[in-house]
């Protein structure tokens, strides 16, 4: 097992070595570099531009050099945690991510562990009770669910959280504690905005969850061997929850390693209608400005995700399912 | 005294279109430790009776009269679970605990994710006040007594490591944890090979004696009611054709069905020219545009298929998660060699996993093989069918046509029937669309089937009649061999007969030269003229029927003989001459038959075209 793991460990490394150049690679293609679009601004502006200290910068950050150099260092620079500077906000990479990704992943966090709790139990409800008023009902609400666009649901529940609840209109938390140190107010606070995001951001995720888990444990409630265990003298509950739910699980944990990516990337759209201070509106701030290394900084965090991700999964599949773990595979 | 009385019973499916009886004014009983068999074909209702009695029917189903009376023991009072509700208390403590059930696909039947152990284990938590420690040690016992040879090995096990055959044990052994009253067995040795199904009868009735319970056995197949059944119960569409004791049944069965479905069933005492009758006899016609180009120069009895020395290995990783992994090879087709004459139908016998279906896979060059070769004969002379490429190989299809095992998936579900039959003509670009057309109408009746037909789409047939469709997709390009490849062991015995029958004919007016592969030595025997038997990839007999029939030589010929059951009361099977696994495991063979270190085994003839494989300096 341990052999298995270290040799998994060791295949993600040339992936990534292999996606980080394409990410430089994709940052690189746009003309121009981040310092043209400056000057470009600037001058629209009417304001002059000082040659030299153009000139200046180019050196300072290394964008003269070629191709293949600027990217050594950044490379390089990542391995020892230093993720490059960002043009437009003048601050290293590391102190303009900070913050947010810890909001990020708090928000993310708090989403998935609500559509699961809200998926599976309305899921097994949906596969037992096939064609029940219930099922149906909630079918029609996950479908509801799953058709809103996200951002049109923001802007309702923004509605509905001010006018019932006096929560302020947008971002985490209210606006005295931005760029406070926390505190237990300022955590009450960021509970008390959390919820709107999460519902917005999770509705569709759970829908779209329901309808898988249902029609899997349908498929797995069909089965023989759910016939053998009803003539063992189960009961209904605890057979399904031991037999075909549990067999229903695959498919979730090979989930798991689309999941993790999104927890950086996830409702951009949503994030800058309720202007949340997270960081997918930052990416794509970051991707229209050119500020490459801010913008690779968050390409590169997906990449390790998705590959840590799908280890994650294939790891947790192992461990689940006995098939995987024993059989013999045919070779060629 | 009755263990289980079921009386009028009447179980309806509700469907869009209204509810459809699916059996009516069924009464039996089932006396206490004897065995009843429910005998039918598909879709006589067989197997709804007994989930009725187990309260496990599917959601459209229920049961709109009758009384099943159950009384677990004389001393108890009867119970009507017709009455109790399907999940409620009562009737779970009788399921799994006083009446246990055992299914046909042991593949399936037990979940791949928890081990024999866990699963034995939860009926005996379930039904008894054991703790944990408690049902492992009784789990553990009752895996010995199904004849495990390591419990203690067996309890940490995953079905899906175990053999058909093992796997069906653990199935026993959970049914019968808890010491039931009443087993109800729903085919449990359909999906298992003969020498394992004698084994698992043997198993069924020594538990039976031991337990001292009831068994109501269902199943299709006469020749196992003929050896383990008392009593004798016949469903045909929902109803009870006829009911008695073993001996009534068989010595004179009144109903003209069950006379038609043992008149339909391939037994070995059958006369030459002796033709089976099927329940429902089909008409066949050959067409004039089948019959064009028949002829040949080349007589029957000239070589038409030459095998030789045909080996093919597969390579399995085992990549254990601690350790080394291990690559085993597994030869599944080993030096095998036969020839195939013009016009005779060759059988091919043996039990699954034996290689008989990659070998006939490489006869079609579907698959290649590690060596040897296959050469065909005929008026062109000889093809080495496995060196064949591009523009030749696409040619010589027209001469080797198959029928497959599964007639549900392998007729295209979104295709009509025409444009299956067709395809063929289409791929070899075989005449103008006026020509399909009165091709295909020839081929249907060639089948039997009526061309109104045309137009409809496959699942609207039975399977006996989509056979019939593959059959006729085979012979479309006329082909003058076609291997067959178990083509009727998912059909009932009275659709067995009709294509059994079928296959003979058109042997015998279209001048094919016929491979049928089987498992079922009663089947091989009524439509092959010789008959090779495969064993671990190797062919250990070759002969013509009769001596074959008459004069096995080999140990794995003779074992796999004495474990069919006859549906004959004067022929029973020899239980305990199966009860070992020995018989196909090649180092357990007697002294000439065993290989040396040398592996120095070879088919010896042995006289009049017996072949046996034996060892080579013995023979000289």
């Amino acid at each position: 097992m341990i052999g298995y793991i270290l040799k998994r460990i060791l295949v993600m490394i040339p992936t990534l070595i292999v996606i980080s150049i394409l990410v430089f690679a994709i940052i690189q293609l746009p003309p121009g570099d981040y310092l043209e679009t400056y000057i470009a601004e600037l001058q629209s502006q009417g304001e002059s531009v000082d040659e030299s200290k153009i000139a200046f910068l180019r050196a300072e950050y290394g964008l003269d050099r070629p191709m293949y150099q600027q990217y050594l260092v950044w490379a390089s620079g990542m391995l020892v945690g230093d993720f490059g500077y960002s043009f437009e906000y003048n601050l290293p990479v590391n102190e303009v991510i900070g913050d947010r990704m810890f909001l990020t992943i708090a928000i993310s966090v708090v989403t998935i562990l609500f559509t699961w709790m809200i998926a599976f139990p309305i899921g097994i409800y949906s596969a037992t009770h096939q064609y029940s008023w219930g099922d149906y009902g909630l079918s029609f609400i996950g479908f509801i669910g799953l058709a809103t666009p996200n951002f049109l649901l923001a802007l309702v529940m923004l509605y509905l959280a001010n006018v019932y609840f006096g929560t302020s209109i947008g971002g985490l938390m209210d606006p005295e504690f931005i760029d406070q140190p926390w505190s237990a107010r300022k955590i009450i606070s960021v509970f008390e905005h959390l919820w709107i995001p999460v519902i917005v951001i999770g509705t569709s995720g759970t829908a779209a969850m329901i309808r898988r888990l249902r029609a899997n444990l349908l498929d797995e409630l069909q089965k023989q061997y759910v016939v053998t265990a009803r003539a063992k003298g189960m009961e209904e509950r605890k057979l399904v929850r031991k037999y075909p739910l549990r067999m229903a699980l695959n498919f979730f944990v090979s989930d798991i390693g689309s999941l993790l990516p999104s927890v950086i990337s996830g409702a951009e759209i949503t994030a800058i209608v309720l202007s949340l201070p997270t960081t997918g509106p930052m990416m794509l701030a970051a991707l229209q400005s050119q500020d490459m290394y801010l913008a690779g900084s968050f390409l590169m965090f997906l990449a390790v995700l998705t590959v840590a991700g799908v280890l994650l999964s294939d790891l947790l599949l192992v461990a689940l399912d006995p098939r995987i773990r024993l059989q013999g595979e045919v070779v060629k | 005294m009755n263990v289980l009385s079921v009386d009028n019973l009447e179980v309806e499916f509700s469907l869009h279109h209204g509810g459809i009886k699916a059996v009516r004014d069924v009464s039996f009983s089932v006396p206490h430790g004897r065995t009843v068999a429910l005998v039918g074909e598909s879709g006589s209702g067989k197997s709804v009776t007994a989930q009725a009695i187990m309260q496990i029917l599917p959601k459209a189903a229920r049961i709109t009269e009758g009384a099943i009376t159950f009384r677990a023991s004389g001393s108890e009072s009867p119970v009507d679970i017709a009455s109790l509700a399907p999940d409620g208390e009562q009737i779970r403590a009788i399921r799994g605990g006083m009446i246990s059930m055992i299914f046909q696909e042991p593949m399936v039947s037990l979940s791949p994710l928890h081990t024999v152990g866990n699963q034995i284990c939860e009926s005996v938590l379930l039904h008894q006040q054991a703790s944990r420690q408690a049902a492992r040690g009784i789990a553990r016992d009752m895996l010995d007594r199904v004849g495990f040879p390591d419990p203690d090995q067996a309890m940490k096990t995953y079905p899906f490591e175990l053999s058909g055959g093992l796997r069906q044990r653990a199935m026993i052994a959970t049914a019968l944890v808890c010491r039931p009253a009443l087993l109800i067995a729903d085919e449990p040795t359909t999906a298992l090979d003969v020498t394992i199904q004698a084994q698992i009868l043997n198993l069924i009735r020594d538990m039976q004696a031991d337990l001292g319970m009831a068994v109501l056995l269902i199943t299709h197949d006469l020749g196992v009611v003929a050896n383990v059944a008392d009593h004798v119960v016949v469903m045909y569409h929902g109803e009870i054709m006829e009911s008695g004791s073993l001996e009534t049944i068989f010595r004179s069965p009144g109903h003209p069905y069950l006379q038609a479905l043992m008149r339909a069933i391939p037994h070995f005492d059958m006369k030459p020219d002796e033709r089976l009758v099927p329940v429902r006899e089909i008409r066949s016609s050959v067409g004039s545009l089948l019959q064009k180009d028949r002829k040949t120069s080349l007589g029957p009895g000239s070589l038409h298929l030459e095998v030789n020395g045909i080996t093919r290995s597969f390579m399995i990783r085992n990549r254990p998660l601690f350790g080394k992994s291990r690559t085993l090879e597994n030869r599944a087709v080993d030096r095998v060699s036969f020839n195939v004459y013009r016009g005779e139908c060759f059988g091919l016998v043996g039990e699954s996993g034996c290689g008989k279906t990659t070998l006939s896979r490489i006869l079609m060059k579907a698959l290649s093989p590690d060596a040897g070769s296959v050469t065909f004969h005929d008026e062109s002379g000889a093809t080495d069918v496995l060196g064949l490429q591009d523009e030749d190989l696409f040619g010589f299809r027209r001469k080797l046509q198959f029928v497959f095992q599964d007639p549900f998936s392998s007729l295209n579900p979104r295709m009509t029937v025409f444009d299956i039959i067709r395809e063929p003509l289409v791929i070899h670009r075989i005449g103008d669309s006026d020509h399909h057309v009165r091709m295909v109408r020839e081929l249907m009746e060639l089948v039997g089937l009526d061309s109104r037909f045309l137009n409809r789409y496959p699942h609207s047939f039975s399977g006996g009649q989509r056979q019939r469709l593959g059959i006729a997709r085979a012979l479309a390009l006329k082909p003058e061999l076609i291997i067959c490849d178990e083509p009727v062991s998912a059909l009932d015995v009275s659709i067995q007969a009709q294509i059994l029958n079928l296959l003979k004919d058109l042997g015998s007016e279209l001048n094919l030269t016929t491979i049928f592969i089987s498992h079922n030595l009663a089947v091989v025997d009524y439509i092959a003229d010789r008959i090779a038997v495969m064993s671990r990839g190797r062919l250990v007999e070759i002969a013509p029927k009769e001596m074959l029939f008459n004069d096995p030589r080999h140990p794995y010929t003779r074992s796999l003989l004495g474990a069919v059951p006859f549906p004959d009361l004067d022929k029973p099977l020899d239980f305990d001459a199966v009860m070992d696994e020995r018989a196909s495991d090649p180092s357990a063979w007697p002294h000439p038959y065993r290989g040396g270190p040398a592996d120095n085994l070879a088919l010896v003839d042995v006289g009049n075209g017996h072949h046996v494989q034996m060892q080579v300096e013995i023979a000289r």
